[in-house]
């Protein structure tokens, strides 16, 4: 029993893969949050951050490169089981579907689908910089990149910030399934644990939700600028 | 009261089906789903047509043979029973009724209603057995069980193994059988032999036969006229995960 075969080809071998990957994202999402809410804490906290980040290129792309492994091994195995589960029912049904079923979890690969894109947008906007090309340039009094000021310069365009959270929107849809799924997919849920599991993935996903959504409301409210 | 049925109706496996209406006039509210089907098979009949076909055989809840999704629902909207079982209280006088079998690549349709099960009889024939001496059966006392332990494989052995998960769930996925079957022989001391090899071959028959994978949305446990929890599946994943971990270890 290879085990590299098992977690490929069988169905739940996938579903591990999901699960872990999964995970993985979600860590690199709360990063992602903390990193992004010293914005509060002013313009020097947050450059010093992206300072320290790039003072290691070396270090940096290993984390990039690690990160999309992560992320292309996540959406392989999601599309590899889609099509799969699209040819168990060749035949679909008149009435459906199931009215016992959350919103959130049987449209995982619609909301997947919706993040692969904006996530693409998203580093050609703020790390590859080709959505508004200028806002790469600024810089602070020490001769830092200013994300500070990257992010007010982008957020104060309205259908910038709007699409943004409703890309945040669809991660917390995507999160709160996707996160309790985690457990069960693992085996680590039980009767016991199940309600705090599941409080816990829509907690988890709604302070995600609120945490990003923050940004480009306080920038567009002029509480941050 | 009157009833007007959408009844899928297809010749063979090959052939394309489609819905056709039929009245079901003068029926009781006492009538059970298939005591309705049966009226309209007498006057079809009676008529010269061809009768429609469907699944079953003990008519009360306990063999798995009925499976019809009635109104988009395997077994009906009433929670926790099978077609069988179903009265036609639950429905509205001059109600339309859409009837369809089960609809999955793992079970063509034979006829009608009708459909081919035997994916999982394929996935039984895996693994889903104890090794037993022959002769006399061992003294009950001699094997003990804890109270809770045999509980909960009850509730997993509770499976009539009727498809109705397989019918609701969006992917097609055997999940909640074959996770019925694998704890309940993995949680008691019979089933212990087998353990490892069980799951393992549950599963690849389960995706030989081409079944979809479990999204986690818990539909099967809704629909299930048994009501096994989805936590089966949980500690099917983790019976799964053991053994292939332990099978690294091994010198085979």
């Amino acid at each position: 029993m290879n085990i590299i075969k098992a977690l490929f080809q069988s169905t739940i071998g996938k579903k591990y893969v999901m699960a872990v990957t999964g995970l993985l994202l979600f860590g690199y999402v709360i990063l992602h949050l903390l990193g992004n809410l010293q914005i509060y804490m002013g313009p020097n906290a947050i450059n010093g951050y992206g300072a320290l980040l790039h003072s290691r290129p070396a270090l940096l792309w290993l984390a990039r490169v690690i990160l999309l492994a992560i992320f292309l091994t996540h959406v392989g195995t999601a599309i590899a089981l889609t099509l799969e589960n699209w040819a168990a029912r060749p035949i679909a049904y008149t009435i459906g579907p199931s009215p016992y079923t959350t919103y959130a979890s049987r449209t995982m690969f619609i909301s997947g689908v919706i993040l692969f894109c904006y996530i693409v947008y998203h580093v050609l906007h703020l790390t590859v910089g080709v959505v508004q090309p200028g806002i790469m340039d600024f810089k602070d009094q020490l001769g830092r990149p200013s994300i500070y000021r990257m992010l007010v310069a982008a957020f104060s365009n309205p259908w910038i910030a709007l699409s943004y959270m409703v890309a945040m929107g669809f991660l917390y849809f995507h999160l709160s399934h996707g996160i309790s799924s985690f457990f069960q997919s693992l085996g680590l849920k039980n009767r016991a644990y199940s309600g705090l599991i599941l409080g816990f993935a829509l907690g988890a996903a709604l302070v995600i939700f609120l945490g990003f959504l923050s940004i480009p409301l306080t920038v567009l409210t002029g509480l941050v600028k | 009261m009157n009833l007007k049925l959408r009844i899928w109706r297809q010749k063979n496996a090959d052939t394309p089906g489609h819905f056709v209406e039929h009245d079901a006039p003068n029926v009781t509210p006492d009538m059970s789903f298939l005591e309705l089907l049966d009226t309209v098979n007498e006057e079809l009949t009676l008529q010269g047509k061809e009768p429609i076909a469907f699944d079953s055989d003990c008519r009360e809840g306990i063999c798995g043979m009925c499976s019809l999704v009635i109104n988009g629902i395997p077994h009906g909207h009433i929670k926790g029973t099978t077609v069988c079982q179903l009265h036609l209280r639950h429905f509205q006088d001059g109600q339309t009724i859409t009837v369809e079998p089960w609809r999955a690549r793992p079970f063509p349709v034979i006829k009608d209603l009708i459909v081919d099960r035997g994916a999982f009889d394929r996935i039984i024939q895996a693994g889903g057995y104890i090794s037993v001496s022959t002769g006399q059966a061992i003294e009950g006392n001699a094997l003990p069980i804890p109270k809770d332990t045999a509980e909960l494989a009850m509730d997993a052995a509770a499976c009539i193994g009727c498809g109705a998960c397989v019918a609701v769930c969006k992917n097609a996925s055997a999940a909640l059988f074959v996770a019925a079957k694998v704890s309940h022989l993995a949680l008691l001391p019979q089933g212990q032999r087998e353990r490892e090899r069980r799951v393992w071959h549950m599963v690849k028959a389960m995706d030989a036969a081409g079944f979809g994978s479990c999204s986690n949305t818990s539909a099967c446990e809704a629909v299930c006229p048994k009501s096994i929890s989805v936590e089966f599946i949980g500690r099917m994943n983790r019976e799964y995960m053991k053994s292939l971990i332990k099978a690294q270890f091994k010198n085979t």
